[in-house]
């Protein structure tokens, strides 16, 4: 479904992926794990399109098309979602005009009619309990004055709102509390767990993927995969440290 | 009997349009004069028209304890100008909530006299402009502290988005305080968009365009948040937006 060959990558003319492979299937959760720095965040933000990260060699196909030849919104509208580590405050629109706008917008590139405001207020209240999170919080401006574990949370919403085919999610589970974790842990394969979906769950720790069981894990170090391996590979890593791991 | 002709000489004027207003001065020049009593409230909401030149000069009187609270867009094709002069007397109470929003060559232009008079009075104004073109939009705000006008609060906070190279934005605070117990806080800022913002916004499915154009209603619309009948001023902002993005 996703598969990224030889991948370099540069930001600020600084190399950061250097000849990174990985291929994940449909219906398949992949963690990336590694060490501060090893290009985790980079990776997230070249295949979302992030301007200033830029893609210097090798290719990246979503469903065998040229992702990296995508524009951000173009990525989005066929089924790609990027949940960010730092969410973004966008004072002044509430998340629902946000959040609508956005899926409209997504929905009329793929040939779909847009949702009434009344169906997608529905949408948005079921998915935001579902994630236990009070619809009131909605109806303020994007992200402003949201903790750090709302935010989070709040990008689990989005997600279930968009209902993405692929999901990239970028330390979604730092700065959460453990009833948080549960909670986007169970957000994530809710939305996410399909025979066509897929997701690649950038990680430091090993404790979301107690929520949400990875298919396999990469290692990312120095821009590239060092190792994969089975579940096991993230209690092993856990343990040992990605150095003696490497090993 | 009309006010004689302004001239840039006169800083209050400097940034004006004069060749554009000089047609139509005989007609515009009278400021209007409003008062407020003791205790009372008012609000206004001030819409565009669609003539070239607007020129709107108000004097507004607040008595004891009034409160006054004025929406206001400023979006002439060629010259707008929103003039007013302000007095408070003790604990009275002014709020401006302002955009200029201008294409083209256009100038749109807030000039404002703030005189608490009396004391713990509150006055806070708050300006937001965007520009594409190569239009200006001009803040020149005056606020005056009586002698004895003490615990006077004053707030004017100014922020500028400029969409191309040729766009202006002119802001310049100015206080004079004759009084020693008093706030009075400026802020000042112009910038272009910001980056992560619309990043943000595009790989949530927004194109680049429709991306722009909503985060500058986020930074214009959230001055009609107080507004007890918001939806014409809005309409009107909006529309005014999709004329600049």
């Amino acid at each position: 479904m996703l598969e990224i060959t030889d991948l370099h990558a540069t930001v600020a003319g600084k190399a950061i992926l250097n000849g990174l492979t990985l291929s994940v299937p449909a219906g398949e959760i992949h963690a990336i794990m590694g060490p501060n720095g090893a290009g985790k965040s980079t990776l997230g933000y070249v295949l979302a399109g992030r301007p200033g990260y830029e893609a210097t060699g090798g290719a990246v196909t979503f469903d065998g098309q040229d992702l990296l030849g995508m524009e951000p919104h173009e990525r989005a509208a066929a089924g790609l979602f990027l949940g960010f580590q730092y969410p973004v405050e966008i004072p002044g629109i509430s998340y629902l005009q946000f959040l609508r706008e956005s899926l409209n917008s997504q929905r009329r590139s793929r040939g779909e009619p847009d949702l009434s405001g009344g169906e997608f207020i529905k949408l948005a209240r079921s998915q935001a309990s579902l994630l236990g999170m009070d619809t009131e919080m909605l109806k303020r401006p994007v992200n402003v004055g949201f903790s750090g574990g709302e935010k989070k949370r709040a990008e689990m919403v989005q997600m279930g709102i968009m209902n993405p085919r692929f999901a990239v999610l970028d330390e979604t589970d730092s700065g959460l509390d453990i009833d948080a974790l549960k909670a986007v842990g169970a957000g994530i394969n809710r939305i996410m767990r399909a025979p066509d979906k897929g997701v690649l769950l950038i990680t430091h720790y090993q404790r979301l993927l107690d929520y949400v069981e990875p298919d396999r894990v990469h290692v990312l170090r120095n821009g590239r995969i060092e190792r994969s391996g089975g579940p096991e590979l993230a209690h092993e890593l856990e343990r040992e440290g990605y150095t003696e791991a490497a090993a | 009997m009309t006010a004689p002709f302004p001239t840039r000489r006169q800083e209050e004027w400097r940034y004006a349009d004069l060749d554009a207003l000089k047609p139509v001065w005989e007609q515009l020049a009278e400021p209007v004069t409003m008062t407020v009593g003791a205790g009372e409230e008012l609000e206004e909401i001030w819409l565009p028209s669609s003539d070239e030149v607007q020129l709107r000069r108000i004097r507004l009187a607040l008595g004891e304890g009034a409160e006054a609270r004025i929406f206001a867009l400023n979006t002439a094709p060629v010259y707008g100008r929103i003039e007013l002069e302000v007095s408070l007397a003790q604990e009275a109470n002014f709020e401006l909530f302002c955009a200029n929003i201008g294409t083209g060559l256009s100038t749109n232009e807030i000039v404002t006299t703030v005189k608490h008079a009396g004391g713990r009075g509150r006055s806070r104004q708050i300006v937001r402009s965007v520009l594409n073109g190569k239009a200006t939009g001009s803040y020149l705000g005056k606020v005056e502290v009586a002698r004895g006008a003490q615990q006077t609060d004053a707030e004017q906070s100014v922020k500028a988005m400029l969409l191309d190279r040729g766009a202006t934005a002119n802001c310049k605070p100015e206080l004079e305080i004759f009084a020693d117990d008093v706030k009075c806080a400026h802020g000042a800022t112009v910038g272009e968009l910001d980056p992560m913002q619309l990043f943000y916004a595009e790989s949530r499915g927004l194109d680049p365009a429709s991306a722009r154009a909503l985060l500058l209603e986020g930074f214009v619309m959230g001055l009609w948040d107080n507004a007890s009948d918001p939806g014409a001023i809005c309409t009107a902002a909006r529309d005014a937006l999709r004329r600049v993005v």
